[in-house]
């Protein structure tokens, strides 16, 4: 479903991505962790064309992400992206906020576009709040609206930037709860996270990253228990002291 | 003072209307409304070209504002008032000249404001509304704009009160707008230039007032009703 090869990423002199190889399956999901600066964020955001890349390749549901052809917005109509910091639209209802794609982009009837909203909020335990604007909504709340938001247009894989890291302790819950649920049901996703638990429930493969590199990719049980990388080791004892 | 309105009150209201040309503070309304009609759609436009990947568009934009703004609207209005008639080979009369010369001083000013706008978005809500596959014309349009002129709304607030002001400037082209006709008022009574210019002060600053207040109410009520104050 997503295959990464040989991908690297300069920032003016700087490289960022050195030679990523990563291949996901069909509903497979894979959690990438690593230290801060290591790359994390700038790798998942090659894979929708949120950044660009200077070399290897990179193939979406077999289609080359970076062909010269490609139609960026339909190939994003497909990589549901979920950010760190939600960024929903505040200046539209929560309804809205999940309509946005099928109505503007898709170009489905409001009727349609509805009730599939809604069906996406009540999966994420919102429906109460579809009139609600993002400003009156919790940070759990609203993460999980991205969520929806995001999935809305049904693409088959799902990438999130570290969707708990700005959230209250209290509120990281329920939104690993609607991911867990959605990598039960055989999406196909690509985690930045640093929740073990998470990591342990459903992911398929733990990619740790540090220095632009992938350093290790083991399944979540050999990787928390016993992980090759001094690096890792080290990352997993830091992440687990805080 | 009050004698002055009572008296006068005709004439500063519509000038020598019904039985002349329309003047007054209606005339001023007329042209401020009209200014801010077909400067803000304008000011769009500008403020769009000025953010636009396309470099020459955004370059030429940058020069119309930066003269723009550096010359005062008396000698815009003069120098439309005696080029524009050259130009286009007829003459213009002084209401039209006033309205355009306005219509592009103002459109500079709004289209800075709201290029400022634009560019404060943060870039989360333009990534967010494109990693879905909007256009770029799409996340303008629904994402970027709504947000960012209601974000303004205060700065352009600033700029209308402005060009309603600056409506004054007509007079020095025989617009027989609200300052032409309190002049006129002034060379009647001939012997209270203070009352008859007091009025007029009051009468711009209420006009000036109730627009700012109004705007300022209508902003309190959109934050409210999205939960953003
Ligand atoms: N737009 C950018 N311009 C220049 N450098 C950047 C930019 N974005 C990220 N970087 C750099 O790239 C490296 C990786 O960043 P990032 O992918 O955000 O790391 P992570 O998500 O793992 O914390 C960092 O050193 C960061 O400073
Ligand atoms: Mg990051």
């Amino acid at each position: 479903m997503i295959k990464m090869e040989k991908v690297s990423k300069w920032f003016g002199q700087h490289q960022v991505l050195n030679d990523i190889d990563l291949s996901l399956n069909k509903g497979e999901v894979v959690v990438i962790c690593g230290p801060s600066g290591s790359g994390k964020s700038t790798l998942i955001r090659t894979i929708n064309r949120l950044e660009s890349i200077q070399g290897g390749r990179i193939e979406v549901d077999g289609e080359d992400v970076y062909a010269g052809h490609m139609n960026v917005n339909s190939l994003r109509q497909k990589i549901g992206f979920v950010f760190q910091q939600f960024n929903l639209f505040p200046h539209m209802t929560v309804l809205d906020n999940v309509m946005f794609g099928l109505v503007n982009i898709q170009k489905r009837s409001k009727k349609e576009s509805m009730e599939r909203a809604r069906s996406l909020l009540d999966r994420v335990g919102l429906l109460e709040k579809i009139n609600a604007y993002p400003g009156a909504l919790s940070g759990g709340q609203q993460q999980r609206v991205a969520i929806a938001r995001a999935l809305a247009q049904q693409p088959p894989v799902m990438l999130f930037d570290e969707p708990t890291s700005a959230l209250d302790p209290e509120m990281v819950g329920e939104v690993l709860q609607v991911m867990k649920e959605l990598a039960k049901e055989g999406m196909t996703m690509v985690c930045v996270t640093h929740e073990m638990g998470f990591a342990r429930e459903v992911a398929d493969r733990v990619v740790f990253m540090d220095a632009g590199q992938i350093q290790e990719i083991a399944d979540p049980e050999t990787f928390f228990t016993s992980p090759q990388h001094p690096r890792a080791q080290r990352f997993l004892s830091d992440v687990h002291i805080r | 003072m009050l004698e002055i309105v009572r008296e006068y009150w005709p004439m500063l209201l519509v000038g020598q209307y019904p039985n002349g040309p329309l003047g007054g503070l209606a005339l001023t309304l007329i042209v401020a409304v009209l200014g801010l009609a077909f400067s803000l759609p304008l000011s769009l436009l500008i403020a769009l070209a000025r953010v636009s990947p396309v470099k020459w568009l955004s370059f030429v934009t940058a020069q119309f504002v930066r003269v723009i703004r550096g010359i005062p609207l008396l000698m815009l209005i003069f120098w439309a008032y005696f080029v524009v008639p050259k130009l286009i080979g007829s003459s213009v009369s002084g209401f039209t000249t006033l309205v355009c010369a306005l219509v592009v001083y103002q459109a500079a000013y709004l289209a800075e404001v709201i290029r400022a706008g634009i560019e404060a978005i943060p870039s989360g809500q333009i990534e967010a509304s494109r990693s879905m596959g909007s256009s770029y014309m799409l996340t303008m349009r629904k994402v970027i704009l709504p947000q960012a002129l209601l974000n303004v709304l205060p700065s352009m607030t600033n700029q209308f009160v402005s060009t309603i002001k600056e409506t004054s400037l007509g007079y020095v082209i025989s617009v027989n707008e609200l300052t032409f006709s309190a002049n006129q008022v002034n060379n009647l009574v001939l012997t209270q230039p203070l009352q008859v210019f007091g009025v007029l002060a009051v009468v711009y600053f209420i006009v000036c007032f109730s627009l700012s207040r109004s705007l300022r109410w209508l902003d309190m009520r959109i934050r409210r009703s999205r939960a953003m104050a």
